[in-house]
């Protein structure tokens, strides 16, 4: 049965959030925690940024949830970022939450499309699906997950989405098929261009040349 | 048939069936009638909203997340707005954040009736559906009447909300909200000492508070089993900190619990919204920041003056950059924790738009809830998690 607690009640989880300088005093605390397997940590919105190395996610996760004065114990997301002009293209975030310390965390770490990442599944079992989300969206891989399977696209889809490089209108479409009785797949066909307008004013620092710019340089 | 022959039974749940309450396949395999494991198939509803979003502006994105949790839409849209609005560094006026919270919990009782009445139907009762769906058809209008669409609204904006809302509708609210307490006791008195509903609810489904943590649970799924843990009191975002309102937590964490802490939140959101409406009679003011820069100005204002002529024509087509850097905002939706992970480059577009939508964290959890259970607690449990799938699939 419900208890109807009033607003009083609600400690310990009921405390405001942490102020810059309580998560600087935590980072401190997690830089001295962790040693050289924490890689950087900065604040910025508000919000604590770490940044390690791949290989020593689980140590850092693991820490994050079981050291006293952090008590990351909520698992909050997994995600993929993609930076593909970097040799190591891939951001994969971890966020977490700390309900007994009201404060959230975001850990960093850097991929590429080939070597793996550890998976945070031993540690948090929720990493389960953010990871196959991650791995089918992305195409990073995480070893020791037991079943990094494509989770969101359509069964037997090729390529990873959400990567930079992935057209928004993709390669393939559907369409149901009278004659064959069966849905089909084909390669898109688009009745007007995909329409991806630059609206970037280009007075305030775009950093390409306008179309018709280069005439003024060349010579006579 | 000899021992060995004897081997489990494998059925289909879904993608078309009545309590998989969308799109959801789960493939099941049966020992007798124990289900013995789950594999969830999602992504049948899977429209590359997050791919869509960094090929808009920011202002062009929003209308996205109104379709992400269907039922709650101005929640998902709150939490897209916070964080662009933390990447702005723009502060918006009382009036905004009270009608901001005014329709939040609108969106929280939508969805709240909708879960509470639909799980009481797949465990058997069939009138609390039509009774609850009655007074959600009265939250639409009240959608309507502020934005004019009934779900997709597109009314919460960076910067505030979209239009002012006339003093009858304030009015008819606060009524609304009068009368809701009777609606709300008559489904109460069907369900609540219902020995069907009791006999398929109390004890199933049980989440011991440290898996519903590291499963990633959030909102009503770790209130269930006894953490007070609501963002709208711990990490208190708009004027939530001024209001009063209580949270009830549980005991079980079983669907039960769950169930009377949905009835309870449904009372406490009324009283909220009690509160929002009789400021609002009060607060009289902007409901969007006064930068231009951020908020269209007022079709009157853009007609007439140069300056709001040039920001309404720039905001609509280049939209306003957002400063380089990277935010997470999270808002207390009715089914949990709802965020956005956003990353902008300084550009007029978002980077990265991540959506943590807390049904995706419920739903993954299925395995380990179904296990060893029996095959028709499977959606009285699916039901108890409150899954929608635009926001599972994106």
């Amino acid at each position: 049965m419900t208890a109807v607690t009033d607003a009083s009640n609600v400690s310990p989880h009921d405390v405001q959030p942490a102020p810059t300088g309580a998560l600087q005093a935590l980072a401190a605390h997690i830089a001295a925690g962790l040693g050289p397997k924490l890689g950087s940590s900065s604040i910025a919105f508000g919000e604590l940024t770490l940044k390690a190395e791949a290989a020593d996610i689980i140590d850092v996760l693991t820490f994050l949830r079981d050291d006293p004065g952090c008590r990351f114990v909520s698992f909050v997301d997994i995600c993929g970022v993609d930076w593909p002009a970097r040799e190591k293209r891939f951001d994969v975030v971890y966020h977490l939450l700390s309900p007994y310390k009201n404060t959230r965390v975001r850990v960093k770490v850097e991929a590429d499309d080939v070597t793996p990442v550890p998976s945070a599944t031993p540690v948090f079992p929720g990493a389960l699906w953010f990871e196959r989300e991650a791995y089918d969206l992305y195409g990073v891989l995480f070893s020791g997950h037991p079943d990094l399977r494509r989770l969101l696209t359509d069964y037997g889809f090729e390529g990873h989405p959400l990567r930079k490089d992935f057209p928004t209108t993709g390669f393939v479409e559907v369409r149901w098929d009278d004659e064959a009785k069966r849905v089909v797949y084909e390669p898109v066909r688009l009745n007007q261009e995909f329409r991806n307008f630059d609206f970037l004013s280009p007075w305030e620092g775009t950093d390409y040349v306008l179309p018709g710019d280069e005439k003024a340089k060349q010579p006579q | 048939m000899a021992e060995a022959d004897i081997r489990n039974f494998t059925i289909n749940f879904g993608p078309q069936h009545p309590a998989a309450h969308g799109v959801l396949r789960l493939v099941l395999e049966l020992d007798g009638e124990v289900v013995e494991r789950v594999d969830p198939h999602i992504g049948l509803l899977h429209r590359g909203t997050e791919k869509l979003i960094e090929t808009k502006t920011y202002l062009q994105a929003m209308p996205y997340f109104d379709r992400l949790d269907y039922v709650a839409p101005m929640n998902q849209e709150h939490a897209f707005c916070l964080a662009t609005e933390r990447l702005l560094g723009v502060e918006i006026p009382i009036r905004a954040q009270l009608i901001r919270v005014l329709y939040c919990e609108i969106g929280r009782i939508l969805s709240h009736l909708l879960n509470v009445t639909t799980q009481a139907m797949d465990v058997g009762a069939l009138t609390p559906p039509l009774w609850g769906f009655e007074e959600r058809e009265k939250l639409m209008v009240f959608y309507e009447r502020a934005s004019g669409s009934r779900m997709h609204a597109a009314y919460f904006r960076p910067g505030g909300v979209h239009q002012d809302l006339p003093p009858q509708l304030i009015d008819d609210i606060d009524h609304w909200c009068t009368g809701f307490y009777k609606a709300l006791k008559d489904i109460d008195d069907l369900l609540t000492e219902n020995r069907i509903f009791k006999q398929r609810n109390v004890d199933i489904g049980v989440v011991p508070l440290s898996e519903a943590w590291e499963w990633g649970f959030s909102g009503v799924m770790v209130r269930g089993s006894g953490a007070a843990w609501d963002l709208r009191k711990s990490q208190p975002y708009e004027c939530y900190a001024d209001l009063d309102f209580d949270i009830p937590i549980g005991k079980n964490g079983d669907n039960y619990d769950r169930y009377l802490i949905r009835m309870e939140e449904m009372r406490q959101s009324a009283r909220i919204m009690q509160q929002c409406c009789a400021r609002l009679r009060v607060e009289k003011g902007r409901i969007a920041t006064s930068d231009g820069k951020v908020a269209p100005p007022k079709r009157a204002e853009m007609k007439r003056s140069m300056e709001g002529l040039i920001h309404h024509f720039k905001l609509y087509t280049e939209g306003y950059r957002v400063p380089e850097g990277e935010v997470y905002a999270a808002v207390e939706a009715p089914k949990g924790e709802f965020g956005v992970y956003l990353v902008s480059d300084g550009t007029n577009k978002p980077y990265r738009c991540k959506i943590r939508a807390p049904g995706f964290a419920h739903l993954q959890a299925m395995d380990h809830l179904c296990r060893g259970s029996m095959l028709a607690d499977v959606s009285a449990i699916l039901g108890s998690i409150d899954i929608v799938f635009g926001e599972v699939d994106r």
